[in-house]
């Protein structure tokens, strides 16, 4: 795979209990099994009380802060409806939103795989090939819930190809 | 390079690793945002890791371990080497016999903390050298270097994470090849070196500041300092996570990165700044560094005051470095988090809203009573404070306003530093009583489910002694200590409160019932228990 030389910028955004910081745990893998840098940056503690989260992935040749800059983000994924107006503004000037509404939930054998199937959509975007994808997601997923998230992350990516 | 080493680990994880490889013996510590993933990870990797009650015997025990030749690692939030700091300041004198790395994990900008203390200042204060990461790769080997600094002087080290650091993931590539093989324990008695005595105390400061000095020689020779060439116009003297936002905030600069932040290299710093027109320092929190340089008669400029404040990043960098110190954006308003549904402390809570009253608080998910819908949490001052505060305003309020005074404490902060403010309040009881309410949950709830000894479970959840809350209250001599689950009976739960308030007696209610979240596992963990029992 070609490696890029500049850095790519992706922000997961939701409410504590939704998996955002499992959503970004799989990108970041996805994106270190290629080989390239990456940083992933969230804050924990007070968040994980059901408000609001958001998590930071960079990954490039050469990646220096691990925290996206203001504006500067490639790509928003938001989990949660309500968390979208709130974290616009670090979207790039055309940069991609990814938001819940993409994802058809009545399709998810379960919402709660609802992070993921927004991870599918995202990586129709990146240049990760899909065995990354994969492998990120077995390895940061208990046995049991591997089978749900691996049908959800390809209900996301049928999204874009439709 | 062996690819299989190639891993990426939070600034957490990458200590613990390090600390496994660097063969360390005992690993302990007190939760605390953000360094608890430490010793969870030191655990799961194979380490000895153990909870202590709290941060300062924490310490204790790990200079133990360091007098009988073992290597110790003992961890804690910034606010934690506060409760620790007694040990701290006596160990740099009387140094260590195996290694001790101490890791205080700050917390610039507040994330999940009451203050935004910077802990650089007790490396200086207490005379211990200090390292900074700025990434995983970092957290790693500075673990490896100040065991071996450690080792090699004699002497406690301070190895000084924030937030970012240790809970950001980041590449780490981890050598295989093994460090120097640790020490074998055993005693070697040394009377003068370790019986803080005031006799045997100061020939022990003066051996302190001659190993400091010699530390600060080789920081200078061989520290892990380094130089990123750039233009001569702009040099920037960094450390920590601020040198990754200067870097990129402005990567034509020339950078002079520091790991080893005290005993700072001066004269590094010196030689840096002439070779440039003008010499910045970027560093978070206080301006430890520009007061040091500056004292130093290094020319270097301080930041604007205003970036005190917070944590850095890079856009404020930029704005730091181009003098810009128009007010800043607003922070976005998020959902602040909140007593989860069904958490069993909405019925206290609820509770002495209806009562009316003062409530002195503490640190837990309970703090979170403070918002809406309760907002029934008065004062929140420190670990334990609850209960001394508590006792303060029942001594001087009027007796109207004084029977209203109610504390209240988590489980685990109360075995943490509750335990005195009982005995205070049998000591010196306030003339209308006193009621302390221990919130029970059954876990340290805040930081992520940890065991402490009231939950008679060790670290990695097996079962060992366990301290009951009642029962040590009890034989303080508090005749009114009461158990009761707040959810079954709300309305005889606040019965029993108001009647506590209205004693005139020191009260204590256990109000007991397991974290919604953690109540699943705690069943495992018994069932477990049961069987091995």
């Amino acid at each position: 795979m070609a490696k890029t030389a500049r850095v790519t910028n992706i922000v997961i955004a939701g409410l504590g209990g939704q998996g955002v910081l499992k959503a970004s745990d799989i990108t970041a893998d996805a994106a270190f099994r290629t080989g390239l840098d990456v940083k992933k940056s969230e804050i924990h503690g007070m968040s994980q009380r059901g408000g609001s989260v958001t998590s930071d992935i960079r990954f490039g040749e050469c990646v220096l802060s691990p925290m996206v800059p203001a504006g500067a983000a490639d790509y928003l994924v938001v989990v949660s409806p309500d968390e979208v107006e709130n974290n616009r503004g670090r979207l790039r000037p055309g940069g991609v939103l990814i938001a819940p509404g993409l994802i058809d939930e009545s399709k998810l054998a379960s919402k709660r795989s609802l992070n993921v199937a927004l991870l599918g959509v995202l990586s129709t975007y990146l240049d990760i090939p899909e065995s990354e994808w994969l492998a990120a997601l077995r390895s940061n997923l208990p046995e049991h819930l591997v089978e749900a998230n691996l049908k959800a992350f390809a209900a996301g990516r049928l999204t874009r190809s439709l | 390079m062996d690819p299989s080493n190639r891993l990426l680990l939070s600034g957490n994880e990458a200590v613990a690793l390090a600390a496994t490889q660097g063969s360390v013996a005992l690993g302990t510590g007190y939760p605390g945002t953000p360094s608890t993933e430490i010793l969870e990870r030191f655990a799961a990797l194979g380490g000895r890791a153990q909870w202590a009650p709290n941060e300062k015997v924490a310490l204790e025990v790990g200079i133990g371990a360091a007098f009988g030749n073992a290597r110790a690692l003992v961890t804690m939030k910034h606010v934690g080497l506060n409760v620790a700091a007694d040990p701290l300041f006596t160990a740099a004198y009387t140094g260590v016999q195996g290694a001790l790395v101490i890791v205080s994990a700050d917390d610039p900008g507040m994330s999940s903390s009451q203050n935004e203390q910077d802990n650089r200042r007790y490396a200086v204060a207490a005379g211990v050298p200090m390292l900074e990461p700025s990434d995983s790769q970092e957290a790693y080997e500075f673990t490896l270097l100040g065991i071996e600094i450690s080792e090699r002087w004699r002497i406690p080290v301070l190895l000084r994470m924030t937030t970012r650091v240790c809970h950001s993931k980041t590449v780490v590539r981890a050598p295989s090849s093994a460090p120097p093989p640790a020490p074998v324990p055993g005693y070697e008695r040394d009377i003068p070196g370790r019986v803080m005595i005031p006799a045997y105390a100061r020939p022990a400061h003066r051996r302190l500041r001659e190993k400091l000095a010699q530390i600060a020689v080789w920081n200078e020779a061989s520290g892990p300092n380094r130089r990123v060439e750039g233009s001569s116009g702009l040099g920037i003297i960094t450390s920590g996570i601020s040198y990754m936002h200067a870097r990129e905030a402005a990567p034509e600069a020339a950078i002079l990165k520091l790991g080893m932040t005290y005993p700072a290299p001066v004269e590094t710093a010196r030689a840096f700044a002439s070779g440039v027109a003008r010499c910045q320092v970027v560093e978070e929190g206080d301006p430890y560094l520009a007061e040091t340089l500056l004292a130093a008669g290094v020319r270097v400029c301080g930041k604007p005051e205003m970036f005190r404040f917070g944590e850095l990043n890079v856009d404020r960098v930029a704005r730091l470095l181009a003098g810009d110190i128009a007010p800043e954006p607003a922070p976005r308003p998020g959902k602040p988090p909140q007593l989860c549904p069904g958490c069993p402390h909405r019925s206290v809570f609820q509770a002495l809203r209806d009562l009316g009253c003062i409530v002195a608080g503490d640190i837990g998910c309970y703090t979170l009573g403070v918002l809406p819908p309760f907002e029934a949490l008065d004062t929140c001052v420190c670990m334990g404070a609850s209960i001394g505060v508590g006792l303060g305003l029942r001594h001087v309020l009027p007796p109207e306003q004084a029977r209203r005074v109610v504390s209240v404490i988590g489980d685990s902060t109360f075995i943490h530093s509750g335990i005195t403010g009982l005995v205070e309040m049998i000591y010196n009881p306030p003339p209308g009583g006193h009621l302390v309410l221990i919130l029970d949950n059954g876990t340290t709830a805040m930081t992520g489910m940890q065991e402490h000894p009231g939950t008679g479970r060790t670290l990695d959840h097996h079962k060992t002694g366990k301290v009951v809350i009642e029962e040590l209250a009890r034989s303080l001599g508090i005749r009114r200590v009461h158990v009761m689950d707040p959810t079954l009976d709300p309305r005889a739960f606040a019965r029993l409160a108001g009647e506590c308030l209205d004693s005139g007696e020191p009260a204590v209610i256990v109000a007991r019932r397991n974290c919604l979240l953690a109540a699943g596992r705690i069943k495992q963990y018994e069932k477990c228990d049961g069987e091995d029992g």
